[in-house]
């Protein structure tokens, strides 16, 4: 059965419990609701609640630790040897995983049995060829122990499918008959119902800690599997990037640090002054109609999805910066550089930049611009030595979570700043960043064993270290600043 | 103390002789003035002017791909080459390969020609059948075996031009550029102009492009976006469904009931940094976790629906929250007055309330989410998908492309004809994201109370 039907079978039950527990409820009292402690509706969903919830956690729980506990029995019967002439335990296993999928196909195809089946000898038919009949590529010949793995795998995950099903069910069914047996007229149905709805709202609020462990969970576990096969010093001190899929590669981290970095300025060169002085502009001088129309023009900036940023650099900046600036002076004849990619990603933040600073000038009191007013300032020098210099933690903080921002795009670099890792100076040469290559180290075809896939996770810790500490320092100014003026 | 302030005044100013002459000094603060008021119109008319020149740049490539050259003409079925056994066999006739229709498109071109009297000297059969593309016998295969009595007719059919011949029509291609092309000559886009003049060439609107699946690198003209469309369907559905219901159950706990402590403190700055964190590391979390760990398949819409799920929960806890909060206590302590419950007050009053406000944070995250590519990227949606994911359930686990991610695969591939579909693709996307918001104004502005 599948996980849906699953699904949907537990959720009937649950219904069906919400109807014979309310009706239960009622025969209990002869259909008179006010001796009930509660209203009626309660009782139902104490038996819904109690079919439900705990059935469908079983599931997930299943769900979650059946890859690991058949991964961990599968993998102990192929020998060392066998191992070590994969590379590692990863790799056989997704060889196994691969195997014990194509054996479905090859049974279906050839008409044989579950029996037939078991018969296969890896030494004595040809298992690659038949496999790749159906399907199913795999790097070399299959060896005897990794086929039996993949038996084991196969018949063991669909008995454990089995079994999960019918635990599942049995979990919906004796929670269903627990809450009806429980139904009488004294119990405190709602007072139950409501604390068992408290503990499923505070659960879900544990999801986020959940989503932040688990990015951290898998960063890591990867980060320490990559410095297992290649050395921490050339990761972080190398100055060259240069991956092969052969092996031997060079993975500095530097080239891609500068280039990421380099991008960032750019767009913040561009969005920094713009925004502010936008905001500027939008706060202390614009009427109402330039307000109007302005504001909200700025703000569609801000909900086109970076996509259609890159695709702009790619398509538009890219040629025009290439043929007016970069050919004519000399510095170079490609389309996707830096420049392109700091300046479009710079016109990405403008709103950003301009919406938080926006806040920000708005949150200085206005008796400072009354004080500053009456003392015979004009309108710019208030801006700029009273509202600026008093707003300014707080634009720090502006300015830093834009630089996270910056730091952490993907799409506008892909498309606009190009693949070769440089340490150069020059604007309008291609150079690539951090993101750019975590995406061209971990699309196509992945084997996830190897340094040249695994530094990809290296590289996501370190931007997730980067742009977190960036986020918590400018949080933690903007947070104080507010706490001024209120 | 007064008497030298008084004398002296601020240094290097002179005696004012009238208020109505500027002194140097009020002429210098004016001109600032002025200045700083210039550089904040002109940062304002940067930003609207980047935002106009990204849009043209966008409609200008991307409108043409709605419209496309289709070859109409008089096609016979000839049933000794489609239907050997003569019989209607659908079995049978599926043998018949698209070279067997190549040959009859071929055939009813040459007769179309002929007919209209278009001369095609210098160009062999193989030339002007170049004219079509090269889905063009595949399509109308699947005409034929949808309805097999076509077979022994002449029909009228509306088969795709070749890019190239669409290229021309659009101002793509050029007579020079053809000269130095491989796949066109321009003795072809000569004949090519005949056959419009002649009315066997037309440019008309292009429902493959919406509602088809993605065609090889070689046949840009057959692109469409429909797998696309149906799998970033999906994901807004599951995000719909997962992230709606457990994002207002979490606001719900942390805004009303959540006890002000250590542990709910970290809850929240949680919340606040999952927000921030780059959308490329929510990627690599499902790559880790939904992919290599609990072994579900690459490039399906469930797996890009759950990290969508786990991006947007933070934008709908934040507007939830704000929601939530807009509601004044007096609800809330009227229904507590009656003798609700704390439960009752929130699930039966203050939810209907903030439920406008709810509904315009969600529609805002999805609109998010459906932009989203980086971490698409990585759970394998870039593949190259035809086939249509099947219904759900079980078409939530069938590999299927999204919007976004099929731009950037039209922007990864060569021939210039995909910049065409890559822009069109945006402006689908855009027209999308323009109804979502669109809705969420309304919402607001019917919906919302102001206190």
């Amino acid at each position: 059965m599948s996980i849906g039907l699953i699904t949907l079978i537990v959720l009937g039950l649950a219904v069906l419990g919400f109807i014979l527990g309310r009706q239960r409820a009622l025969s209990a009292v002869k259909g008179d609701p006010r001796t009930l402690h509660s209203l009626p509706g309660y009782y139902g969903w104490s038996v819904f609640l109690f079919t439900a919830v705990p059935a469908l956690l079983l599931l997930v729980t299943w769900a979650f630790v059946q890859p690991i506990a058949l991964n961990s029995h599968v993998s102990a019967m192929v020998p060392e040897a066998d191992v070590a002439s994969y590379g590692s335990t990863q790799l056989v296993m997704a060889d196994v995983r691969r195997i014990a999928d194509g054996l479905d196909a090859v049974a279906r195809k050839a008409g044989l049995d579950e029996v037939g089946l078991e018969a296969m000898r890896a030494d004595l038919t040809d298992m690659r060829g038949r496999l790749a009949e159906v399907g199913v590529a795999l790097g070399s010949n299959v060896v005897p122990s990794v086929l039996d793995a993949a038996k084991e795998y196969r018949s063991l995950s669909g008995e454990l499918r089995l079994a999960m099903s019918i635990a599942v069910l049995l979990a919906a069914v004796a929670g269903l008959l627990f809450a009806l047996w429980r139904i009488n007229p004294k119990q405190r149905a709602r007072n139950l119902v409501e604390q068992f709805t408290l503990v499923l709202l505070a659960g879900c609020s544990l999801i986020a800690v959940a989503t932040t462990f688990g990015i951290v969970f898998s960063l890591v576990i990867e980060s320490v599997h990559f410095f297992k096969l290649y050395d921490f010093r050339d990761f972080f001190f190398s100055m060259t990037w240069n991956p092969q899929f052969r092996g031997g590669s060079d993975l500095g981290l530097w080239p891609l640090v500068w280039g990421t970095l380099y991008v960032s300025f750019i767009a913040l060169l561009v969005s920094v002054p713009v925004g502010l002085m936008a905001a500027i502009y939008l706060s202390e001088y614009a009427g109402k109609k330039v307000r109007a129309f302005a504001k909200p023009a700025i703000e569609i900036l801000a909900g086109i999805p970076t996509i259609v940023y890159g695709l702009f650099a790619l398509i538009t900046v890219g040629p025009f910066l290439r043929d007016w600036f970069a050919q004519p002076l000399g510095l170079g004849s490609s389309s996707s550089s830096v420049m392109t990619a700091g300046l479009v990603m710079g016109i990405m933040l403008i709103p950003f930049v301009s919406s938080l600073s926006d806040d920000i000038i708005n949150a200085v009191p206005q008796s400072m611009r009354d004080g500053s007013f009456g003392l015979g300032a004009t309108q710019s020098e208030t801006v700029k030595q009273v509202i600026l210099p008093a707003a300014l933690p707080g634009i720090v903080g502006a300015i830093l979570l834009a630089a996270s921002r910056a730091i952490g795009e993907t799409m506008i670099v892909v498309m606009g700043a190009g693949a070769a890792a440089k340490l150069d100076l020059n604007p309008f040469e291609a150079m690539t960043t951090v993101t750019v290559k975590i995406v061209s180290q971990l699309t196509g075809d992945t084997e996830f064993a190897s340094p040249e896939t695994l530094v990809a996770f290296a590289l996501g810790l370190t931007l997730f270290c980067f742009t977190l500490a960036l986020n918590v320092v400018a949080l933690v100014i903007v947070r104080k600043y507010r706490e001024q003026y209120e | 103390m007064t008497d030298a302030t008084s004398q002296t005044g601020l240094p290097g100013a002179q005696p004012r002789k009238s208020l109505h002459a500027a002194d140097a000094r009020t002429r210098r603060r004016n001109a600032s003035e002025a200045r700083f008021r210039f550089f904040g119109a002109a940062a304002i008319a940067i930003s609207i002017l980047a935002l106009i020149v990204l849009l043209t740049s966008v409609l200008g490539n991307g409108l043409s791909a709605f419209r496309q050259t289709f070859i109409t003409m008089p096609v016979a079925l000839d049933a000794k080459v489609l239907d050997k056994s003569g019989t209607g066999d659908i079995e049978v006739m599926k043998k018949v390969t698209t070279i067997g229709y190549a040959k009859v498109i071929e055939k009813a071109l040459t007769a179309a020609l002929a007919e209209k009297g278009i001369a095609t000297d210098g160009l062999d059969a193989k030339q002007i059948s170049g004219l079509l593309s090269q889905e063009a016998a595949a399509s109308l295969r699947n005409q034929v075996l949808a309805d097999p009595s076509m077979v022994g007719q002449t029909v009228d059919v509306k088969l795709l031009a070749n890019g190239r011949v669409d290229g021309f029509f659009k101002g793509r291609v050029t007579m020079d550029s053809a000269k130095l092309d491989s796949n066109i000559s321009p003795e072809q886009l000569e004949l090519a102009l005949k056959m419009r003049e002649a009315g066997l060439m037309s440019v008309s609107f292009n429902s493959g492009f919406l509602f088809g699946g993605d065609a090889s690198e070689l046949r840009p003209e057959a692109a469409g976006l429909g797998v696309a469309i149906l799998g970033s369907a999906y994901m807004m559905l599951i995000v719909l469904v997962l992230a709606l219901p457990i994002g207002v159950a979490a606001s719900i706990y942390l805004e009303e009931f959540a006890p002000k402590n250590k542990w709910t403190d970290l809850i929240e700055v949680n919340i606040s940094n999952l927000a921030a964190v780059p959308s490329i590391v929510f990627g690599i979390l499902g790559l880790a976790i939904f992919i290599n760990f609990m072994g579900l398949p690459q490039s399906a819409p469930i797996v890009g629906g759950l990290v969508l799920t786990l991006m947007t929960l933070p934008t709908i806890i934040i507007a939830t929250r704000a929601a939530l909060k807009a509601v004044p206590p007096s609800i809330r302590d009227a229904a507590l007055g009656i003798g609700a419950s704390k439960m009752q007050a929130i699930t039966h009053h203050v939810l209907p309330l903030a439920m406008p406000g709810i509904l315009t944070g969600t529609i805002i995250g999805l609109a998010q989410a459906l932009g989203e590519t980086a971490p698409l990227l990585l759970i394998g949606m870039v593949a190259f998908v035809r086939e249509f994911p099947g219904a759900p359930p079980e078409g939530f686990f069938d590999p299927a492309s999204a919007l976004p991610v099929q731009v950037y695969n039209f922007t990864q591939r060569a021939d210039p004809a995909f910049v065409e579909r890559a822009s069109g693709a945006i402006i689908v996307l855009l027209v999308f994201l323009l109804l979502m918001n669109a809705v969420a104004i309304l919402l607001r502005r019917r919906f919302e109370r102001r206190w």
